[in-house]
């Protein structure tokens, strides 16, 4: 089985701790000049997304985990699960409703997201940082009152609801920042 | 990630310090010679590379080999991981008070305050006790610092543990100090395994450290006997090696002994090191013999200190990382 010395901690590296796969945030080398040296590391928990500290005698060893980063289509869902299909060895993969969190809120068939797959099977879903989705439906606001400045809420063909400027309408197409849950701008139909 | 690892490849040829940086060491380099000028300690300079290191488990020496000698051929040499066995040696032949600025290299010790290659101010004050040598360090920061109301304060290893803890550090069991570093919230010392000086360096790095010096100078002294390391122990209850520490705004910066003169105590130890280095795992060191010589044939009573010249910067010009300090940090040496 893998592992890593904690000589070779540093940011990004993943490692497997109470049985969950974890990334390393940050990794800081504390040593007294005489005496016993430890590594001080912050750790994201790639299962729940938890920041937690952790002190490791310098020179342990823990266990590497198995996870890598890989862009992959996503198909289609059933309801239940999300099924993705790598782009050049056209494996599927399926994703739970855990592993695609708010992703699921915003990917539409044929788009591309990153994976980060733990042992081969997705642990999260990134979906990607914009995506262009059609309004379903919203109310048809004032035309000319451009200076509320708040918007109204408006249905994606996704599901998701964000909050657009008055002048946008139902059957238009939108790009969205999926990190922010924002609206960008209006995108003309090609 | 430090400083000298975050920019790209193309710009990586450039120092990390600023000539403010540079002219402040400058300044800093200066400032000790004047000192130790004015006081008649002697400058001296001693091996780099040596044919002998300290055994001490707590330290990684790197080793080399003389490409001269045909690869490995003619044995490994070591960096020095600081110039005391050297110093002492002189001090032996009648040298009188001799200071040392030089490089000391440290391997596997890189982090915010640690560099494997790094800038030692060395001296040793033949006929001074260590609370003297103490009364000596603060003076000459207070004349680098140009700041004569910088307070010092001390305390010893018990007091500190005592008064911050709650806990006797010379008669804890490691369980209690795990209590201990529970109770303080260090994450993971539940899953830790560690001797009693483990747990007491772990305490004192996460716990105490940080808190030590806040705008004073603050000498911790008198040291549990297991981690007297090159110090004289002096009997009682408890026994207590009789070393110190400085901490100046929560950083270690400076370590000091009164100096262990007695040969057959310095054997005896070097024996303990070497038995801890192999049930470690770690490379044996053969010991130092001429270092032993040199103390069999006398060496006079004595105290000694070991400075750190990088840190020491880095709390004089108030920056969080050791590579702000540095022309050429590690990863760009």
């Amino acid at each position: 089985m893998a592992s890593y010395s904690t000589n070779e901690f540093k940011g990004g590296l993943k490692i497997m701790l109470d049985g969950d796969p974890c990334a390393i945030i940050e990794n800081e080398f504390v040593k007294p000049g005489k005496g016993q040296a430890f590594n001080r590391v912050r750790i994201r928990n790639l299962k729940t997304g938890r920041v937690v500290e952790k002190t490791f005698k310098s020179g342990d060893t823990v266990e590497a985990a198995d996870v890598v980063d890989t862009p992959l289509q996503y198909l289609y869902t059933d309801g239940e699960h999300w099924y993705f299909m790598h782009p050049d060895s056209f494996e599927q993969l399926t994703a739970d409703p855990n592993a695609m969190g708010d992703a699921a809120k915003w990917v539409k068939e044929q788009d591309l997201c990153n994976v980060t797959l733990w042992n081969g099977q997705p642990l999260t879903v990134d979906a990607p940082n914009f995506v262009v989705l059609k309004i379903l439906e919203t109310d048809p606001g004032m035309r000319g009152d451009t200076s509320s400045g708040g918007g109204k809420p408006a249905t994606l063909e996704t599901g998701a609801v964000v909050r657009v400027p008055l002048f946008v309408q139902t059957g238009e197409l939108i790009r969205v920042d999926t990190r922010t849950g924002a609206y960008v701008s209006r995108v003309k139909d090609e | 990630m430090s400083p000298a690892s975050r920019t790209s490849d193309s710009e990586d040829w450039r120092p990390l310090a600023g000539r403010e940086q540079l002219l402040r060491r400058a300044q800093l380099l200066q400032g000790v010679r004047g000192f130790f000028l004015a006081h008649s300690v002697l400058e001296v300079e001693t091996p780099l590379l040596g044919h002998h290191t300290n055994p001490d488990p707590a330290l990684e020496s790197w080793s080399v080999c003389d490409p001269g000698h045909g690869q490995g051929k003619g044995g490994a040499q070591f960096l020095q991981t600081s110039p005391e066995f050297a110093m002492k040696r002189l001090l032996a032949a009648g040298s009188g008070p001799i200071f040392q600025i030089c490089k000391a290299f440290r391997g596997g010790e890189r982090g915010r305050r640690h560099n494997p290659e790094f800038t030692l101010l060395e001296w040793y004050r033949p006929g001074y006790s260590y609370h003297r040598l103490m009364d000596e360090v603060a003076a000459l920061i207070r004349i680098l610092q140009a700041d004569p109301s910088l307070v010092d304060e001390r305390l010893s290893y018990a007091e500190l543990f005592g008064g911050r803890l709650g806990v006797d550090p010379h008669r804890a069991e490691p369980g209690e100090l795990q209590c201990v570093a529970l109770a303080q919230g260090v994450s993971g010392a539940e899953d830790l395994a560690l001797s009693r000086d483990g747990w007491l360096d772990l305490l004192m790095s996460h716990c105490l450290e940080a808190q030590l010096g806040r705008g004073r100078l603050c000498f911790v002294y008198d040291y549990p006997p297991s981690q007297a390391a090159l110090a004289r122990v002096r009997d009682g209850t408890p026994a207590v090696a009789e070393r110190f520490e400085l901490y100046w705004e929560g950083m270690e910066l400076a370590n000091g002994f009164q100096e262990l003169t007695d040969a057959t105590e310095q054997r005896r130890r070097f024996l303990n090191d070497q038995q801890r280095r192999a049930s470690a795992g770690q490379a044996p060191h053969p010991i130092d013999e001429r270092f032993l010589r040199a103390l069999e044939s006398g060496m006079p009573e004595c105290a000694g200190v070991a400075l750190g010249l990088d840190r020491l910067l880095m709390v004089m010009s108030g920056t969080a990382h050791l590579d702000e300090v540095l022309a050429f940090p590690w990863e760009r040496a």
